[in-house]
């Protein structure tokens, strides 16, 4: 199904880490695509492979984990097994990635002009003045006031939201046609958030790149994604339209994680939660991973569930979709 | 910074009058010093007149308001000995420690940092379990051994280097200095190498300690998101955060450097400060040894006050906390 027109397309893309304790299988089987100009919502809990699924992409798996099967086409070149200073070649330059802890990736000791004006020189031959230059350009597009001073500054010297809006300016400095935005709203307050939020899909509609969205705030994703996939265990168990997802989720996990948002009309009643938590993906027993904590549950799901469309535009793992509206 | 400066001043000061206190009355406790000076038959008036002219007659709380006085006016004192100024004594000999110092601290450096990272990068790999083995070597075997160990083998065996001296030396910024001569160099060599495997040792630890823990920081990961190369992310990004407790360390130790120079000198006849603070011990040539002591605690006072300084301009987010403290 891995079309070659889309910006990427992810296909079967298994990425295990191979510990002393046994083999985890952190990504387990994932496809998608993703196009021009598109979002794309990842969604799941702590652990359910999401992050690695987008370090897989951009080729910064730390071992003991690796890449063992599938594909990842960009703009239809496969990514798995590209050597490595072809790889560092596209890296920030036509795939970048931004990361969740904006305190955490810029460097505390280097200015925020060289941590921009080496990632332009990493890949285009331009002078250090026009590096300054476009750097200073990038600071300005993602809302930093006076960017001429500031890339004088350091890290320590911005908030939380500016430095995000930074390791943003960063990833955008050499127009990639594929940004992976890791959780780049989590660590900050909600006002920052939609702030960044905007700026982001703004951005990437502006610059037609394709954006994948990892995180476990449906209600984060649901305002900013045109698609979502929903990621369990290492595998995507539910995708479709943002909307149809939200309207109609088919998984009892995927309703799972709509019902349990709070909203004004479950005031004073009790919230939903799924029993249980997410299992270790250590040895992980054969057949759908969530049967532990499904309420639709039965025999049929000790046999790991096919993709199947039960609507349009859908793509389900699940012997028990609910078809029906949500609660 | 300014008052920074001005309380680490006075808590110095303090640190060097307490110390003068100790060392004083420290080496009146060690011995008599007229035992060893006079000739064993000379008689009771022949003593009482040496103690006079070297003023042992006085109290010990008298002899230190002297030494304090005196001390503030930049005067140690005269040598027993070699009747000459004790601190001209240690000044002549510093350049020979000083050189010896900091050639077993550019050995430390040079070697150190750059082994340590890659036993950082490839904790795995049996070249980074050598290096670490290695400096468990150099942290535990005993200094004056290594020593003797080398002169047997470099100089006794193969012959390569001579064991003992400083050969030739040249002026060099109004100080003797032996590095800039071939002869010199080759003297250099064995002493700084033996008095730089602890730190040596020590840095290589730092720095793989240092190495791992930053490797796994997400601003190495973004680093390298954003396509840099291996080189530039450890070179740069990587280098420059291990730096700060390396500098810091190797500033407090490069006091100790130069007191531990006592074994090496010793070890390799190094006309330096250490041999004359050991000969001095042996013939309780007390003004020496106490002038030595005070340069010593000076010189660590000093060392700390400028560690302090080089941290600021390597970590930027110090210097605005230092405005606040």
């Amino acid at each position: 199904m891995a079309a070659a027109n889309a910006t990427l397309a992810v296909d079967g893309l298994k990425t295990h880490f191979f510990t002393k304790a046994g083999v985890v299988k952190a990504v387990d089987g994932v496809s998608f695509e993703v196009g021009r100009g598109e979002i794309m919502g990842l969604v799941g809990e702590s652990g359910s492979g999401k992050s690695v699924t987008g370090f897989s992409i951009i080729g910064l798996v730390d071992p003991p984990g690796r890449v063992v099967e599938g594909r990842i086409l960009h703009n239809g070149e496969d990514l798995v097994g590209l050597g490595a200073e072809r790889m560092r070649g596209l890296r920030g330059n036509r795939i970048a990635m931004i990361f969740q802890d904006p305190m955490m990736t810029l460097n505390p000791v280097l200015r925020i002009e060289t941590q921009m004006v080496e990632a332009v020189l990493a890949h285009n031959a331009v002078s250090k003045e026009e590096a300054r230059g476009m750097a200073r350009d990038a600071l300005g597009q993602v809302g930093i006031p006076s960017p001429d001073e500031r890339l004088r500054a350091y890290p320590h010297q911005f908030s939380g939201g500016m430095r995000q809006r930074v390791a943003i300016a960063i990833a955008l400095l050499n127009r990639p046609d594929l940004i992976i935005a890791d959780e780049p709203t989590t660590a900050l307050d909600v006002t920052i958030q939609g702030q960044i939020l905007y700026e982001a899909q703004k951005l990437c509609r502006e610059a037609g790149a394709a954006m994948i969205w990892i995180t476990h705030d449906l209600a984060v994703v649901a305002g900013i994604a045109d698609r979502i996939s929903v990621m369990y265990a290492g595998r995507i168990v539910e995708q479709g339209e943002t909307g149809d997802i939200v309207d109609r989720p088919a998984h009892p996990y995927t309703r799972g994680l709509i019902g349990s948002v709070p909203s004004r009309n479950t005031r004073g009643g009790r919230l939903f939660q799924i029993p249980g938590m997410t299992p270790s993906l250590l040895n992980l027993a054969p057949g759908c991973a969530f049967r532990e904590r499904c309420p639709a549950a039965d025999g049929a799901c000790l046999v790991e569930p096919e993709t199947s469309h039960p609507l349009p535009g859908r793509e389900l793992r699940c012997h028990h979709p609910q078809l029906e509206a949500a609660p | 910074m300014t008052v920074f400066i001005i309380r680490r001043l006075m808590q110095s000061s303090v640190v060097v009058a307490v110390m003068s206190l100790l060392v004083f009355v420290g080496v009146n406790i060690v011995g008599d010093p007229v035992d060893m000076l006079i000739n064993p038959e000379a008689d009771q008036a022949e003593i009482e007149r040496v103690m006079r002219d070297l003023g042992l007659d006085r109290p010990v709380h008298e002899q230190y308001g002297y030494f304090v006085v005196n001390a503030l006016q930049g005067d140690l004192g005269k040598s027993f000995i070699f009747g000459e100024p004790a601190l001209q004594l240690i000044v002549q000999r510093m350049p020979a420690t000083f050189e010896l110092a900091i050639a077993a601290l550019l050995i430390a450096v040079v070697l150190g940092i750059p082994l340590g990272v890659i036993a950082g990068l490839r904790p795995e790999a049996p070249s980074s379990k050598a290096i670490m083995a290695g400096s468990i070597l150099g942290f535990s075997l005993p200094s004056f051994w290594v020593g003797i160990m080398m002169i047997m083998l470099f100089a006794v065996m193969l012959g390569w280097l001579p064991s003992t001296g400083r050969g030739d030396t040249v002026p060099f910024l109004g100080m003797q200095v032996s590095f800039l001569t071939w002869d010199g160099l080759q003297h250099l060599l064995l002493p700084a190498i033996n008095l730089s495997l602890f730190k040596l040792s020590l840095v290589i630890r730092l720095a793989r300690a240092g190495t791992r823990e930053v490797v796994h920081q997400d601003y190495i990961k973004f680093a390298r998101a954003k396509g840099l190369s291996e080189s530039r992310v450890v070179l740069v990004h990587l280098l420059k955060n291990i730096m700060i407790p390396v500098v810091t360390v190797l500033g407090l130790e490069f006091g100790g450097l130069v007191a531990f120079s006592v074994v090496t000198e010793t070890v390799f006849a190094w006309p330096g400060m250490g041999k004359l603070i050991i000969d001095s011990l042996h013939e309780l040539d007390r003004p020496v040894v106490v002038a030595y002591l005070m340069i010593v605690v000076l010189m660590f006072v000093i060392i700390n006050l400028l560690v302090d300084i080089v941290y600021s301009v390597l970590d930027p987010r110090v210097r605005l906390q230092d405005a606040r403290a």
